[in-house]
């Protein structure tokens, strides 16, 4: 590669290289520009319109754009979408780094099972995994309140997904354990894999085991901090089947995230041009971040 | 002094041990819910007080989830043609779970073929366009698909494929993080071979096949895993694009179950149990690969 | 070297095919796998290849049925469809059975995928009121001949029809909603005295004594206000109008009025009654089956279908009651019928008609096919349900049907405030700012309809 650079590219082989980097790039670029970027451009041009089933589209400007940041629920599925980001995010980065210190050292069998276990909501499938959750917070015949109810800690049944109060929360904590499989496999190794004469030599010294952890360990796991943190925001900001499969969004409201209510907005109110528009905005708020964490990525 | 301090670690590790067993618990609980759930008798599942470990263990849930629907096992149309080739009629659930396998087989392995090729091709080539290609990469790569659930959907439409598989794998196809992790994984080819391969009178595409296959491969194995997990999972996709019975995948086909029988919980965690045992059996064999596939993606990554 | 890559390709193509040689194929038009994976480009190509050469004769349709009594089970539908094929031979009936949480989402995902059922099977608030008055439906005048007019009965006529008089609906059976209490726990807690048992009435104030005397025999859970979402509002609906004489449209059908007084009387008490809970975590049908297995003593979501439907999951004594009301119970109907959706292919919509016609039309079968919904017939059929002591029983509330109202516009999107706003009374929101709230947004969507 730097032999590359330090040649000066003629032009013929500028053109044979464009051509068969082009050749290479080709099947996936059909997928990639066919099936995201070609709808992402249909989506950015339809949010200027009033569209709906069978009509055509009537051009309005920026009007969805406007009624968006009046629209309440919309504030409020934002709002909703940014505390589960917000929770979730550094929840599952410090859990999973604490479960990962504790156990990447055990020996024998007993880390890989451990690992293994909490990655087994992941692979359950975010379908099966909810189903079964609905049961465990059934008003009626859920496990929670029996639980609770019987060792006293709940006064009467708590209706965990029909009250605005713990709806939200309950779709995080589910969200949570779907999501720290992955981080405490990669911690895991990460922490594996830490220079272990550094860490002898400032046990040596007299650092405690603190220091020890925050000195020379931490900066060595940052860039899987880093990915971890990339993963994790990306999947909070997905969660729709918990939310589609367990409360619809309700009650009123209380459990609406962007995803959901563009959902929503296409297929029971047949706005299809404002669900385009909160796609737009969203898609706005995502490469923002991401661009954030990538020269994040790129400093350290 | 130096004696205490060791007392100190040491407690704090079995006592972090102790609450991390606990939490494994809770974690594989939800598990045991479904599995224990699906041999319940309806009484014991509507019971105010649940049953920790059933009574009385039934198939009735199983008969009734294979007994609802009915789809042929598989169907074959010679392209072009009106000729169709259909299986026999099986269990409806038996054919979701097939679909799901086929969508995810299919997505892994058109993945890893078009994400090779082209990560290769980010790495190694220098053509015009080429940031500009990468940048769009990056910027896609975090878009949620709700965001153009709309016109994709139109699309699907216009092309015929809508409620077909096809509709759900060409968006996982498209997304564009495998290409990345290629990319990623094809910076580490060294340049020299590939010069030395030039020399040899190799080709573009027998310098990518003999020298650059190789070396990548174990980032293949990542993202065939990757992608096979997530393409398992894409409820949303699947939930946009089929719609007839024989079409749906089993989270789907489950979703539905749930939908059409809410209460019945004994039903649904047989649905679940379906859905869930086949990739954790597969899960529990590659074990070592998936553990192995999820880190290098995220070094290289 | 180009063609060891396309070599490669194909291969791989037909190691997916190989793999597992399915998941393909839907309604006719099928795309084909190896042109599938090929590219996009070809696999249009290719698809509409296919689409394009229909079956000349021997239509094939689709029929999308919700769950109308058994119209929603597998095995009855297939009888049906034998009999029709028995016939007519050269039309093809492929079904899928949609259920009241998911259905709709689905058909307008099925709508924009181009790939809309040919017949479903509903009621006007959808076929007429959101597909029709989308200008999705086929106009089945020519269905509603002098005859059929002459014979189904005007008020489900009217509800048949658009507002400028396109008939968007062919019906089949109606009903009357009910709501239903378990007699056994009302007994054992001494509320029977409260209800008029032979003609399935209650006054509100009895219905308040009723509730408490069984809350307080030790039924925590007398009652839900479901409201999580779609499906079975019209038992919600019902019970807020009825308790003090509110209406949920004006007689015009053009304007929601559920911010009335009446009503916000009635969602007061309805919050303040111990027993009595908005359940923003169940719909219509958890309800029925919450019910059904004793957990809840009474159910607003039902009518004798949901009955004859569980009996094997019921172990009490069923008492289906008119919903409490200071006057005359106004009961919500239920009138389902087919509709068309207009696909573009004249040959399916004929085929389709035919469908109709024999199911609803056809001396001998009309009374199968109204039997399998466990309804009532919309034109006189004579008694069909001889003998059958539960029809007879639940007959007696067919006079106490009001107003059918669904028809007015913007439904659907009126139907989902309708359950946020339940929610948000449920959640403490002050019940006229809710109401409000549903109203606004509710006329508006009317207006946008117009």
């Amino acid at each position: 590669m730097a032999a590359e650079k330090k040649n000066p590219m003629g032009k013929a082989l500028v053109r044979r290289e464009t051509m068969a980097g082009y050749a290479f790039m080709l099947p996936s670029l059909v997928f990639f520009l066919g099936f995201v970027i070609y709808p992402m451009i249909q989506c950015v041009f339809t949010s200027f319109f009033d569209a709906t089933m069978n009509r055509e589209d009537i051009f309005i400007g920026v009007a969805n754009y406007t009624e968006l940041f009046q629209d309440t629920v919309f504030l409020g599925a934002l709002r909703n979408t940014a505390v589960i980001v917000i929770v979730s995010v550094p929840v599952v980065c410090i859990f999973s780094l604490w479960v990962s210190s504790v156990i990447y050292d055990l020996k024998g069998a007993a880390c890989s099972a451990f690992r293994c276990i909490f990655y087994l909501p992941v692979v359950t499938g975010s379908v099966a995994v909810t189903v079964v959750w609905k049961w465990m917070f059934n008003n009626y015949y859920g496990i929670f309140n029996y639980v609770g109810t019987s060792t006293g800690l709940l006064e009467k049944n708590i209706n965990w997904l029909g009250d605005e109060k713990y709806a939200l929360g309950c779709i995080i904590l589910i969200l949570l354990t779907t999501s720290v499989g992955q981080p405490i496999v990669l911690y895991v190794s990460a922490l594996n894999n830490v220079d272990q004469s550094l860490v002898e030599a400032a046990e040596v010294d007299g650092a405690t085991k603190f220091q020890c952890f925050w000195k020379i360990k931490w900066p060595q796991i940052m860039p899987t901090t880093l990915y971890i943190l990339v993963i994790t925001t990306i999947n909070s900001f997905q969660c729709f089947a918990l939310i589609q499969l367990l409360t619809s969004g309700g009650p009123n409201h209380s459990t609406d995230t962007i995803m959901y209510y563009i959902y929503y907005n296409a297929f029971k109110l047949y706005r299809y041009g404002y669900g385009n528009a909160m796609g737009v905005v969203l898609a706005v708020i995502i490469a923002v971040l991401s661009a954030v964490q990538f020269k994040l990525a790129e400093r350290d | 002094m130096k004696h205490k301090k060791f007392n100190r670690s040491t407690c704090y590790k079995i006592l972090s041990v102790a609450v991390i067993t606990i939490l494994a618990f809770a974690f594989a609980f939800p598990l045991y819910w479904i599995v224990t759930g699906s041999f319940k008798t309806s009484a014991a599942i509507n019971a105010t007080t649940p049953q920790w470990w059933p009574d009385e263990w039934v198939l009735e849930n199983y008969r009734k989830l294979f007994s609802r629907q009915y789809a042929p096992l598989w169907e074959i149309r010679i392209p072009f043609t009106e000729v169709l080739f259909a299986g026999p009629e099986v269990p409806a659930a038996i054919r979701w779970l097939l679909n799901t396998v086929f969508m995810a087989v299919a997505a892994m392995l058109l993945t890893c073929i078009t994400a090779a090729m082209a990560g290769y091709a980010l790495a190694k080539k220098r053509f015009i366009g080429r940031t500009l290609v990468f940048s769009l990469i990056v910027c896609a790569m975090a878009l949620p698909k709700q965001v153009i659930l709309i016109p994709l959907l139109r699309e699907m439409a216009s092309l015929e494929l809508y409620n077909t598989i096809w509709a759900v794998i060409f968006p996982i196809v498209g997304w564009p993080f495998g290409v990345f992790l290629m990319k990623q994984f094809s910076e580490g080819i060294p340049g020299e071979m590939m010069e030395a391969a030039k020399i040899d009178g190799a080709g573009e595409w027998k310098t990518f096949y003999t020298i650059a296959l190789p070396l990548i491969k174990p980032g293949i194995g990542a993202l065939a895993i990757f992608t096979f997990i997530n393409s398992w999972n894409d409820y949303f996709m699947q939930l946009i694009m089929l719609t007839s019975t024989k079409n749906l995948t089993i989270p789907l086909g489950i979703a539905k179950l749930q939908a059409e029988n809410a209460m019945d919980f004994g039903l649904i965690m047989a649905g679940a149990s379906l859905a869930a045992i086949p990739i954790i059996i597969i899960f529990l064999i590659f074990q070592k690969y998936f553990t192995k596939g999820i880190t290098m993606g995220a070094v290289k990554g | 070297m180009k063609k060891r890559k396309i070599m490669a390709l194909a291969l791989s193509c037909l190691m997916v095919l190989s793999a597992t040689g399915c998941g393909n194929g839907n309604n006719g038009n099928a795309s084909s796998p190896a042109a599938g994976s090929s590219a996009a480009a070809g696999s249009q190509s290719s698809a509409q290849a296919s689409a394009s050469t229909p079956a000349a004769d021997g239509a094939e349709i689709t029929l999308w049925t919700y769950p109308i009594g058994k119209w929603g089970d597998a095995a009855t539908v297939d009888g049906l469809i034998a009999s029709f094929n028995a016939v007519h031979p050269e039309i093809k009936v492929t079904v899928e059975y949609l259920d009241y949480s998911n259905g709709d989402d689905q058909i307008n995902t099925a709508i924009e995928g181009n790939q809309a059922p040919d017949i479903v099977l509903e009621g006007p608030e959808r076929l007429v009121a959101n597909w029709g008055a989308r200008g999705l439906m086929v106009d089945l005048g020519d269905l509603w001949t002098d005859e059929a007019k002459a014979a189904i009965y005007d008020s489900v006529e009217s509800a048949c029809k658009s507002n400028d008089g396109v008939y968007y609906e062919y019906p089949l059976c109606m009903t009357a909603h009910t709501m239903a209490i378990n007699r056994d726990i009302f007994e054992a807690a001494g509320a029977l005295q409260y209800i008029d048992e032979a003609n399935g009435t209650w006054t509100t104030e009895n219905f308040i004594k009723a509730v408490k005397a069984v809350y307080d025999s030790g039924q925590a859970n007398v009652g839900a206000v479901y409201c999580n979402g779609q499906g079975g509002d019209q038992g919600t609906r019902a019970l807020v109008n009825n308790l003090y004489g509110g209406t949920f449209t004006n007689a015009e059908h053009t304007e929601y009025t559920a911010n009335s007084e009446e009503n916000i009387k009635a969602l007061q008490l309805l919050l303040d009654m111990e027993g009595i809970n908005y359940d923003a975590s169940i719909v219509g049908g958890d309800e029925i089956n919450m019910f059904c297995n004793g957990t809840l003593a009474m159910a607003f979501c039902w009518n004798v279908s949901q009955e004859k439907n569980n009996l094997d999951k019921i172990n009490f004594d069923v008492l289906p009651m008119a919903f409490p009301s200071t006057g005359d119970p106004k009961l919500c109907g239920g009138i389902w019928g087919f509709g068309i959706f207009n696909n573009g292919d004249e040959a399916k919509i004929a085929a389709a008609k035919t469908f109709i016609d024999f199911m609803a039309n056809d001396e001998k079968q009309a009374v199968e096919s109204v039997k399998a919904s466990n309804y009532w017939p919309v034109k006189d059929l004579g008694n069909i349900y001889e003998g059958d002591e539960l029809m007879t029983e639940y007959a007696k509330f067919v006079p106490y049907m009001g107003d059918y109202y669904q028809v007015v516009g913007g439904w659907a999107e009126a139907r989902t405030a309708w359950w946020n706003m339940l929610q948000q009374v449920g959640s403490g929101v002050d019940i006229k700012t809710a109401v409000e709230e549903f109203v606004t947004t509710s006329n508006a969507a009317a207006k946008g309809a117009q």
